[in-house]
């Protein structure tokens, strides 16, 4: 499988991403299925500018994202998918139906969301999602860099955070 | 936001840049900055640590504003400081953007002229990548292609 992450990261693509999963993973592709990003030429050469010339960037709307998902997944070099919330990964995970598995990456403070992880804040709403995505079959976990520990989504929903670190 | 002033830098100069990037990088090497200088409180400093890329842009457009700063360094090229102040670039062309910053990068703007932050940054990155050389018998040889051959 070409895919080798499915990833929610309000961050979208960022150091912990090009760097953190890109270099260990050795990841030659990062789709990046943003409605917002999709639209705006700006942003694209945004995130462009940031990943190495090795790394192609590919940007999509949830239903490009989704008509053309069996392409990333047959894809020669390997790749990761960020979206930048829950909702967009629900949508995306409805309309390909096959993604085994989703990384809840980062999340940040907002009013309304409760600290769940360190970097994982949810609201009520986004914890319903992540549910109905672990009800469609995918294994959903809470994982920052590759050599953190996966919090699995049960745990997720009723921990209280700790410091683990400051990166 | 933290300034370099709660490390009680040695002098007290008007900030002229900001320096923004992860975990606790950008305080170190303002901190390392003062150790050697005294010029630490020529830099503000911002981590990116635990905020939404929104937000982080929000906290160095703020602090820009009120010291009239127009020089950023940051560390990572496609890490999440980089891209929100890329993003105020769009709007605000008097903007400097210097990424990969060393330490030896920071260390040379301090002493640039004040006049004219923006060619000091330039000449500050250009000395700071020209600190960068790998040496040693091993780093003699073709630097390794991605595949690893």
């Amino acid at each position: 499988m070409s895919v080798a992450l499915y990833r929610i990261d309000d961050r979208l693509i960022h150091g912990q991403v090009v760097v953190g999963w890109g270099q260990p993973l050795n990841i030659g592709f990062v789709v990046l299925v943003d409605d917002n990003v999709a639209c705006c030429d700006w942003e694209q050469d945004l995130y462009r500018m940031g990943v190495p010339p090795e790394m192609e960037i590919i940007f999509a709307d949830v239903p490009t994202a989704v008509r053309d998902h069996d392409r990333y997944v047959k894809d020669s070099r390997r790749g990761i998918v960020v979206t930048p919330d829950t909702s967009t990964m629900r949508r995306l995970v409805a309309g390909v139906g096959s993604i085994p598995e989703v990384n809840v990456g980062g999340i940040h403070h907002r009013i309304g969301r409760t600290q769940r992880v360190r970097y994982v804040f949810l609201a009520p709403d986004e914890e319903h999602e992540l549910t109905a995505l672990a009800e469609m079959g995918v294994k959903v976990t809470a994982q920052d860099v590759p050599n953190a520990r996966q919090v699995p989504l049960a745990e997720m929903l009723t921990s209280k955070p700790s410091e683990e670190r400051t990166a | 936001m933290t300034s370099s002033n709660e490390e009680e830098p040695s002098s007290q100069t008007a900030p002229r840049a900001i320096v923004a990037g992860h975990g606790t990088l950008p305080q170190g090497l303002v901190n390392a900055v003062d150790c050697i200088s005294g010029r630490g409180s020529d830099f503000l400093v911002l981590s990116n640590w635990g905020l939404a890329g929104s937000d982080i842009e929000e906290k160095i457009r703020n602090a820009a504003a009120e010291y009239g700063i127009k020089v950023f360094f940051t560390d990572l090229p496609g890490g999440s400081a980089t891209v929100a102040v890329r993003r105020m670039m769009r709007s605000d062309p008097a903007i400097t953007l210097v990424t990969g910053a060393n330490l030896s990068t920071l260390l040379e703007f301090v002493f640039q002229p004040e006049e004219n932050p923006a060619e000091a940054a330039r000449y500050a990155a250009e000395r700071g990548r020209g600190t960068l050389v790998a040496s040693g018998e091993g780093a003699e040889k073709p630097a390794p292609s991605k595949d690893g051959r």
